[in-house]
């Protein structure tokens, strides 16, 4: 299965979380390389989002362990995640509405003065320089993101994940509220980011989008691992029969939960 | 309340084109509240035959405002976080009333009678008891998770009742001299001289303000509004402040204050009496000061970016890695402690302290914050606004005292200004939209 010898980037181990007696993720063990796009795909309710959720520090598991670099990472609350480099967009974005684009790419992690106050100046002229590289056109950095369009909340959100020098990047379906062309936008940032060396987990349902961009993919139902695989081994079909029916195919490495 | 309008709402394109206001960059919202002020004034003015705006009415007016317009900017911290406190004026009242028991009953004993620490004591032990009570009512409502509703409901009882355990429902009185200077009165006016110096250091402050503002902006090559448009601003800022100065400045102290003042200065009493003003009263003064520091929190430090990121959005105020429990038993602290600020004006202005002192306190404080623009959904208010808002009521109150309108009537016309405000401000946030 493994594509290079680099030692991964981040490697979850048997992971497991129950909400009141139900197994949202059970046993699932997926690893991300530098420089590598891994896409997560499954079902709504497959236990994506959660096992991504215990990744990024919203959740803490039950059962099982995480490794960054090859050294076992305690990951504790977002903050702990944060610190390791892993930085999410989340699916609802988890934008404060009532504050701006500043504000937001800073929340938790504001540049103060030296005495003690928010740096706002600062803040919004590396704001301006963020968001130039991302959306070129964007011009409301005084407003409050409420008032933003859905593809520019995007664009703050991509900013705040990328801005602190994300080493890994954890995207919860990234273009499920965007037009065409600002899907081929986030498409080029996802190859872009690749180059630079960031190891991206993608989260979809939508198994094209996946198929354009990932490296590998890891397909899970009913919380557990169906099977992971290199793009190039197997077909689109035969991922859909992962998601679907949970069938491993022969180019696949079956986990836990294929049938 | 002086400090240079916050914008927030920025014009689309200040290069271009633009009204005249959004060239400003001044609140709208903040003007329709000047303006349904100025309405209010004006007709109670016209109705009371000229009795509304003389210099004696808008004095009292304003240390009238200052007990509800400290507490409502606490109020509007935590409104913004999505909570509500209803247990501020029971809180006013225990905070008073150990006040009162402490300065007239322990201190004196240790001191001696009107010593001159007894008065900085008795405002340290007011904000430290009212912190520490707002604290507690935070941690319960933050680390055990119950409704801020219901443990401040629970908390308007508890030391409502704890008021009168104090002294078992006895009234307290009189107050400590020099404490009596917080409730405003004669003890509590600062004289003309005083309020002259603070308005030129304040007028002084906005101009440094804006123009450091306006610098900054430059450094990072951000559009910067025109210059005379930052001059308007400036001189209205500072005609407002001088213009205070200049009312408070001229209503004097009564005939008989004065003589006796006259005479313990040593100064003969001349024919025709002598002008000596009152100038602006301590409780205004320490309101306007609690303004400014709360609005400093609210927009300059983290806590305060904090505050209104989880009213905007609790979730995600949580996965950017805000300690938002601790941020909001903070924010229920701040309030405890602005009601033990509260507690001291109010006692003082009373010169007794009574455990009914501040009943029905937490519903002015909560109309208060609504009517200055505070939404109870959550992450939108002004501190400004909220004291404002209190202007508005108090305003309201003491023109129909004026005009002899009875107690109910008043309670009746305050309650459909609540609602009528609140339903305007629904009006103007879907317009703007």
């Amino acid at each position: 299965m493994a594509t290079n010898d680099t030692a991964p980037l981040v490697e979850m181990r048997n992971i497991s979380i129950a909400f009141g007696g139900i197994k949202a993720v059970d046993g699932v063990s997926v690893d991300l390389r530098p420089g590598e796009v891994v896409g997560l795909l499954g079902h709504n309710g497959a236990g994506k989002s959660t096992l991504i959720k215990i990744l990024s520090g919203a959740y803490r598991p039950d059962a099982g362990e995480i490794y960054v670099n090859g050294a076992h990472a305690d990951i504790a609350s977002p903050r702990d995640a944060k610190r390791y480099g892993i930085e999410t967009i989340y699916q609802t974005l988890a934008l404060a509405d009532n504050i701006d684009a500043a504000g937001n790419i800073f929340l938790g992690r504001e540049v103060l003065t030296s005495y003690g106050t928010l740096d706002d100046a600062t803040m919004e002229s590396e704001t301006r320089k963020v968001m130039a590289r991302l959306n070129p056109h964007f011009r409301r950095f005084k407003e409050p993101v409420k008032a933003l369009s859905g593809g520019q909340r995007q664009s703050v959100a991509i900013a705040r994940a990328i801005y602190f020098n994300a080493r890994v990047l954890i995207m919860d379906e990234p273009t499920a509220a965007l037009g065409p062309a600002e899907t081929q936008q986030v498409a080029d940032l996802v190859l872009q980011l690749k180059k630079e060396g960031i190891g991206i987990f993608l989260i979809s349902h939508d198994i094209h989008d996946v198929f354009g961009l990932a490296d590998r993919v890891s397909v899970m139902k009913n919380g557990k691992l169906v099977g992971s695989a290199n793009v190039t081994d197997v077909t689109q079909d035969e991922v859909l029969g992962m998601i679907i029916l949970g069938k491993c195919p022969p180019g696949a490495t079956p986990g836990p939960g294929a049938s | 309340m002086t400090t240079p309008a916050t914008t927030t709402v920025p014009p689309r394109s200040p290069a271009t084109e633009g009204s005249l206001l959004s060239k400003l960059e001044i609140d709208v919202r903040m003007l329709g509240m000047l303006g349904a002020l100025a309405v209010i004034w004006i007709g109670f003015d016209i109705l009371s035959g000229g009795l509304f705006l003389t210099p004696r009415n808008l004095w009292n007016l304003s240390v009238q405002t200052a007990s509800i317009a400290v507490m409502s900017t606490g109020m509007v911290l935590i409104i913004v976080t999505r909570n509500i406190d209803l247990s501020v004026g029971a809180i006013l009242g225990l905070v008073g009333m150990i006040v009162g028991v402490v300065q007239v009953q322990w201190l004196p004993g240790w001191l001696g009678f009107e010593h001159w620490l007894t008065a900085p004591l008795a405002v340290l032990l007011a904000v430290i008891i009212g912190g520490a009570i707002g604290l507690f009512q935070g941690w319960l409502i933050a680390y055990l998770g119950i409704p801020s509703f219901i443990v401040t409901l629970g908390g308007l009882l508890v030391w409502r009742g704890a008021a009168w355990w104090v002294t078992a429902g006895q009234t307290i009185a009189p107050m400590d001299t020099r404490f009596k200077a917080l409730g405003g009165g004669v003890e509590g006016a600062l004289g003309a001289t005083a309020t002259w110096i603070i308005a030129c250091i304040a007028s002084g402050l906005i101009v440094v303000a804006l123009g450091f503002a306006r610098r900054q902006r430059i450094r990072f090559g951000f559009p910067v509004r025109p210059v005379w448009a930052d001059g308007v601003i400036a001189v209205l800022a500072c005609g407002a402040v001088l213009g205070a100065a200049a009312i408070v400045n001229s209503y004097p102290l009564p005939v008989g204050i004065a003589r006796s003042w006259a005479e313990a200065n040593g100064i003969a009493w001349p024919e025709g009496g002598l002008f000596i003003p009152h100038g602006v009263a301590l409780p205004v003064l320490i309101a306007v000061v609690v303004g400014l520091v709360m609005t400093f929190l609210a927009k300059r430090l983290r806590f305060g970016r904090y505050v209104f990121a989880i009213g905007g959005n609790p979730e995600a105020a949580e996965l950017s890695g805000i300690n938002t429990r601790w941020t909001l038993m903070k924010v229920f602290g701040l309030m405890g402690l602005l009601c033990g600020i509260s507690a001291c004006i109010s006692t003082a202005r009373l010169n007794a302290a009574t455990n009914a002192a501040g009943t029905l306190d937490e519903l002015y404080v909560i109309a208060s914050a609504v009517i200055g623009g505070t939404s109870l959904a959550g992450g939108i208010g002004t501190i400004a606004g909220a004291m404002l808002g209190a202007l508005v009521m108090q305003s309201l109150q003491s023109g129909m005292v004026l005009l002899g309108v009875d107690t109910p009537l008043q309670n009746i016309v305050v309650g459909a200004v609540l609602v009528l405000a609140v339903w305007v401000d629904g009006l103007y946030r879907r317009r703007i939209k």
